[in-house]
């Protein structure tokens, strides 16, 4: 298990260090110090083996989060759980920083001190950590016996992500789509790869212990329904959508309060969700994507000083939709002396210091083109290594799901309280954003 | 509120400072100065000499100070063990605080402060939280028992610790079931042979239920443990199986990727041809692709694990290549894990592709990822026959940019598919030639030196290349000297008349000059054949090479099933068994690599048939079985020669009960050196009809691409039994009192150590049944049927006498009593 987990700023100075392990020594944190923060060539891996101690670290903005052991531990865990660990440390006191870490560090060891235990890590829901870490000692003294055994029975039980006895006015829950669409193409504009990674975020604002019940267009349930037909699924689409055409989704992961036994039976997606934001679940297709643009780029050379550049985007969704902060960056050789762009629409400039030529376009509507030339001077170099020719990227915002999903329902039920599934205010947004959207020119 | 203001005191005074804060009457100022102690002990300042005052402060109702002086404690009770005595008492009070928080911490902090003197105070507190009613406070207990362990082993034996922890299996709470078996996990490990868990069917059933409830974290604990549990038969495998499945829609890539271990080693036990075994593996392929979607720590250990599935199981991601392109933006780890799964998939199929994807990396700017990259195109021209020309064409344009270590190893991949492809693409000779003075690695320069030596006779002046060379001989390092010397004799051998000088200049520079004794033996050897024997030596030195492996960098299969059983973990990683990198690693990791063996031996020993010295490298080892009513000869084949195996058949001679294959020989991949493959061949009992002695004798033929093999095997009776071979008690009295007495045979069975009930069961596992049984003068009395395939009955009657272990049995009939006996000896 992990025998312990420091904390540097990006000087290698320790900010956090906490030993759950007796083989763990003091000496383990200069190791990691020397040996991978100061290390003269750029780490190759995430895990490092220093002197028969194994170290994984992630990096957020400048600071190195480092979990130390000497057995043989689950590695998967491990990343998972710094990973959590930055979510609870984001979800108490925000950005991960320097200055937030050193003026939080109390809290910081009062966590740690929660969630792992001799290197076992234990509930790090926030919502159930929020309840009895709070900063604010004196007070977490005064709960009363019912309100302690509410604190461990939630910290401890099936349902660790929610506790008892939330109240609100206005039962209301708010559905994100959210889809990173990512793109390989060749410059003959055949698509090398292509997939969509979706993410169902849920703001849930929701009285009591609600069971719910998320329906979309899969394509698995939607023909098991076309050939027999289940009940429950009466209020179809419901939340708007035409959804006719259902998609093949390759493969989806669940929050941990999703149950995942009945969806692996009947497909079926139930749960008692937490209170607030979190992500219900995330996706994958990779077929029949909608492509939002497509680049077309020509580039040639001209001697051994010039190129020219033109680029083509076309938008390729229903007119009547806007896309927006499209960003193309088209790079440029290291030995760029000078670039002239025009382009028909936005703005275009070229950044020495990204060696890209950048071109922002604030909104575009569906079906239309356009265009950008540049002209770009090269100094002469002897440097034989040809230039790497790196792909054209592009960046943009989409109002619909990429991958075609389409939210069909979302049913609470609080059998306790006296709210129905109809005077909950439901609110589905879909937004598609460009990932990983390359052109090979 | 700002805490940073702790980290910024350092001046000279700062410990005198300290102590007389930490005095001080006011509650505030006491609890801002542990902070300062904490954030001081943080930076790695010595401030164990404080440890008096600190404790001090631990007697208050603030809950934060409190947490603050006991994360101090655990920090300096050990350099400090006889002031940690001081902190004993508000321990065991706070143990039994009316606050399960409060309780739970001091039991947990309790844990860790190392010292002996406290740990005898732990007991009784323990003892009391295991059982308390807050969960809140077992789990934490539970985790107690281990960190307790881990200072004193007898004690937690002797104080019964464990037995508290693993009645904690059954506990209501998921949480409590989860640490606890964390902990039992941990403890075995130094118990290789206790079974402290105690794996059975209701323990596996209760661990399966809590799987369904407790945290991501918990689930990842049982998982793992599962992993270790051998399942008593196939239907258990399966229904363990499938209430894992539904883990592999987990968020957490730790959970799924411990499901997948699970179902990764439970699918050796089951029968390959059944339909579940099929949506299993195609369940497996979505989630491994899907943990490549996170973030890129996670991708790089699912990528290293992947590696090792790729191998193990090559259909389950065959289709998915295009998931391990790399992207513009992967980190460089990613970046060469995702190259190294490309060229294991690569296939016919999608070579051209892959080779579009790898002629694009060998222009990026990562030095070792180009390097790969290269080496890559080399390896799927030696895999894939139909792509070698292309291949070819594509490393030539890359020598054509001249970029220097993409030459290299564009020049050390061409030897291997010069060697693997002879006399095919030798006009590119010229080429390569040109970039002869750009070499500087020993690796490029000994294979161009290799290629000069093999074609000299298509190089005109190979002698003036090869002699540019010997300028330097002796700054070169070994492996060039080796390969010049060989080349230049090859030169010679090809070329007498004009290279005889050259060959001496070398000869003497290997044997005279040099102190490496390799190059001397080697030398001496060319130089007493040529002196000796021309022909013989042109036979030696110039004779046909064995072909070259088309897998290269497989991990040994011993190795890989251990590191399968270990998937997600740090072996998995390092692609190491974990005593490699863990000290004093305890026996359990030996055991669980026994564990593929054990599983693989389940339905009953391997014999090998076949050894590879009869037959050109093939080994072959089998036995056979029945399973659901349909008779198997399961084999390994293992490719111990240098070279591929392809096209397999098997055929059987004819034999006593005309069993044939019912299907061609499942061998459709080529058997790659060093490989092996399990494979399972049903069998009927429809075929031609002749007489063997012994009677279940068999004779095999097995052909493949180098020859045919013959070996002959014993067939157990036992796969003949039948599933209806339970005969009419009427029918049974009535046929056995019609044989004559003449025809009954009896013996004994010795050392038989088992009472009536379990024979019969046994028995009845292997499709005899009991028809009747009796008790006769303290005797008891077993009357038996079975029948074979080809319809003939075969009765018995089994008599047993409490206390002796040897057994009589009557048989009536037939002449397969021997059968009979031996059969019941080995159901034993």
């Amino acid at each position: 298990m992990i025998g312990g987990l420091f904390i540097y700023n990006h000087k290698g100075e320790v900010l956090i260090s906490r030993v759950y392990r007796d083989d763990i020594g003091r000496n383990a944190v200069d190791a990691f110090r020397v040996n991978v923060i100061h290390a003269r060539q750029q780490v190759r891996s995430p895990v490092t083996n220093i002197a028969r101690t194994s170290f994984f670290h992630v990096k957020r903005s400048n600071i190195w989060l480092a979990a130390v052991t000497k057995q043989n531990v689950n590695a998967a865990m491990v990343f998972e759980f710094l990973y959590k660990m930055c979510d609870v440390m984001t979800a108490y006191f925000g950005k991960i920083s320097e200055e937030n870490i050193k003026n939080n560090f109390v809290l910081i060891y009062e966590l740690l001190d929660e969630i792992l235990d001799f290197g076992y890590p234990q509930n790090s829901e926030t919502g159930a950590l929020k309840t009895f870490i709070t900063q604010q000692g004196i007070k977490s003294q005064h709960h009363t016996k019912e309100e302690q055994s509410q604190i461990t029975s939630q910290v401890t039980g099936q349902i660790g992500w929610r506790r008892e006895g939330i109240k609100y006015r206005r039962n209301e829950l708010f559905l994100d789509v959210l889809e990173s669409v990512n793109l390989l193409m060749s410059p003959q504009g055949q698509v090398l790869s292509a997939h969509v990674s979706g993410r169902v975020v849920m703001k849930s604002y929701l009285s009591g212990m609600p069971e719910c019940k998320f329906g979309m267009n899969d394509k698995i349930v939607i023909d098991k329904q076309g050939k027999g037909g289940t009940a429950d699924d009466a209020g179809k689409s419901e939340l708007g959508g035409s959804g006719k055409q259902s998609i093949a989704i390759d493969d989806c992961t669940f929050h941990q309060c999703v149950r995942l036994s009945k969806f692996d039976s009947e497909r079926s997606i139930s749960f008692i969700p937490p209170d607030g934001e979190y992500e219900l679940m995330r996706y994958r297709t990779t077929k029949d994507i909608i492509l939002p643009f497509r680049v077309i780029p020509l580039v040639r050379e001209v001697g051994r000083t010039k190129l020219e550049v033109k680029v083509v985007i076309k938008s390729n969704f229903k007119p009547s939709l806007l896309a927006q902060k499209i960003e193309v960056r088209i790079p440029t050789p290291l030995n760029t002396s000078g670039v002239q762009v025009i382009c028909m629409k936005g703005k275009a400039k070229y950044k020495a210091s990204e060696n890209a030529i950048v071109w922002k376009i604030k909104r575009m509507a569906g079906m239309k083109e356009s265009q950008i030339s540049a002209e770009i001077e090269l100094l002469p170099t002897n440097d034989k290594k040809k230039w790497a020719r790196p792909p054209i990227s592009m960046n943009f915002e989409v109002p619909f799901a990429p991958s075609g999903l389409k939210v069909r329902y979302l049913k609470v039920f609080e059998p306790k309280l006296n709210y129905s599934d109809h005077d909950v205010i439901k609110w589905v947004r879909y937004i598609g954003r460009s990932g990983i959207y390359e052109t090979r020119c | 509120m700002t805490d940073s203001k702790y980290f910024t005191t350092n001046k000279k005074g700062e410990i005198f400072e300290l102590k007389a804060e930490l005095n001080n009457e006011k509650k505030e100022k006491r609890k801002e100065a542990v902070k300062k102690v904490i954030a001081a002990m943080t930076v790695g300042k010595d401030v164990s000499s404080l440890f008096p005052d600190v404790v001090n402060c631990m007697q208050t109702d603030n809950l934060e100070l409190k947490k603050l002086v006991y994360l101090y404690l655990m920090n300096y009770a050990k350099s400090q063990p006889d002031m940690a005595i001081m902190a004993v008492n508000s321990f065991v009070k706070d143990c039994e605080d009316p606050n399960p928080l409060i309780r739970a911490l001091a039991v947990r902090t309790m844990g860790c402060i190392r010292v002996d003197k406290i740990t005898e105070y732990l007991c009784e507190p323990l003892r009391k939280c295991l059982k308390d009613e807050d969960p809140y406070v077992r789990k934490t207990a539970a985790v107690c028992v281990a960190k307790l362990h881990d200072i004193n082993a007898q004690m937690v034996e002797d104080q019964g610790f464990l037995d508290s922890l693993r009645d904690l299996i059954a506990d209501s709470n998921p949480m409590v079931v989860a640490n606890a078996v964390a902990a039992l996990s941990e403890i075995s490990e130094s118990h290789p042979n206790s079974n402290l868990l105690d794996l059975n069917p209701q323990n596996i059933n209760k661990l399966l239920t809590a799987l369904n409830e407790c945290t991501e974290w918990g689930q990842i604990f049982i998982l793992d443990c599962l992993s270790n549990y051998n399942p008593k038969d196939e239907r258990e495998a399966q229904s363990i199986c499938e209430r894992v499945t539904p883990r592999l829609s987990h968020a957490n890539s730790a959970v799924v990727l411990s499901a997948v271990k699970v179902l990764m080693k439970f699918l050796e036990l089951l029968p390959k041809d059944s339909d579940y075994y099929g949506t299993l593996l195609k369940k497996l392929s979505p989630p491994l692709v899907t943990l490549l979607s996170g973030e890129p720590e996670v991708q790089y250990v699912a990528l290293r694990n992947i590696n090792l599935i790729v191998q193990k199981r090559p259909e389950i991601l065959k289709q998915e290549i295009k998931v391990f392109f790399v992207k513009y933006n992967d980190p460089i780890y990613v970046k060469l894990e995702k190259l190294d799964i490309m060229i294991r998939l690569a296939s016919q199929a999608n070579i051209a592709q892959v080779l579009a994807e790898l002629k694009e990396y060998a222009t990026e700017v990562d030095v070792d990822f180009v390097r790969k990259a290269v080496r890559a195109i080399g390896r799927c021209a030696i895999k894939v026959e139909q792509s070698a020309e292309r291949c070819v064409s594509t490393l030539l344009d890359l020598i054509q940019t001249k970029v220097n270590y993409v030459v290299q190893e564009a020049i050390v991949v061409i030897r291997d598919i010069f060697r693997k492809y002879p006399n095919k693409y030798e006009s590119i000779i010229a080429t390569l030639c040109e970039n002869l003075d750009s070499l500087d690695e020993p690796d490029a320069r000994a294979a161009m030196i290799w290629i000069v030596g093999e074609y000299a006779e298509r190089i005109d002046n190979a002698d003036e290349l090869l002699e540019s060379f010997l300028e330097g001989f002796h700054d070169e390092s070994t492996q060039v000297q080796l390969t010049l010397l060989t080349a230049i004799v090859k030169l010679f051998l090809k070329k007498p008349s004009e290279t005889q000088e050259l060959v001496q200049q070398v000869l003497s520079l290997a044997t005279q000059d040099s102190d490496n004794p390799d190059l001397r033996d080697r030398g001496y050897i060319y130089w007493r054949l040529l002196s000796t024997d021309p022909v013989t030596a042109k036979e030696v030195v110039l004779s046909e090479k064995p072909l070259i492996s088309e897998e290269t960098d497989l991990i040994e299969p011993t190795l890989l099933d251990e590191l399968i059983c270990h998937i997600g973990s740090l072996a998995s990683v390092y692609h190491k068994p974990p005593n490699a990198f863990v000290e004093g690693s305890h026996g359990i990791h030996q055991h669980s690599a026994d564990q593929f063996a054990i599983m693989k031996q389940y339905f009953s020993v391997l014999q090998v048939w076949l050894p590879a010295t009869k037959a050109k490298g093939l080994e072959i080892a089998g036995t056979f079985s029945r399973r659901q009513g349909h008779m198997y000869m399961d084999m390994t084949f293992i490719n111990k020669a240098l070279q591929h195996m392809t096209d397999f058949a098997i055929q059987f001679n004819k034999n006593s009960f005309g069993v044939i294959p019912t299907t061609p020989l499942p061998i459709h991949t080529p058997l790659m050196p060093n490989q092996s493959i399990d494979i399972s061949l049903p069998l009927s009992t429809i075929g031609p009809v002749m007489k063997m002695d012994p009677l279940n004798n068999l004779q095999v033929a097995v052909k493949n691409i180098i020859d045919v093999f013959y070996f002959s095997c014993l067939i157990p009776l036992n796969i003949f039994f039948v599933e209806d071979g339970k005969m009419e008690r009427q029918v049974f009295l009535v046929t056995w009192k019609d044989i004559p007495n003449e025809n009954e045979l009896q013996y004994q069975i010795k050392e038989c150590h088992l009472n009536a009930d379990t024979v019969s069961g046994k028995l009845q596992n292997n499709n005899i049944f009991t028809i009747a049984k009796r008790n006769v003068e303290g005797q008891d009395m077993l009357y038996q049927s079975l029948k074979l395939t080809n319809g003939i009955w075969i009765l018995a009657e089994l008599r047993i006498q409490p206390g002796n272990p040897n057994y009589t049995v009557t048989n009536p009939f037939f002449s397969t009593d021997i059968v009979f006996a031996a059969h019941i000896a080995r159901s034993e």
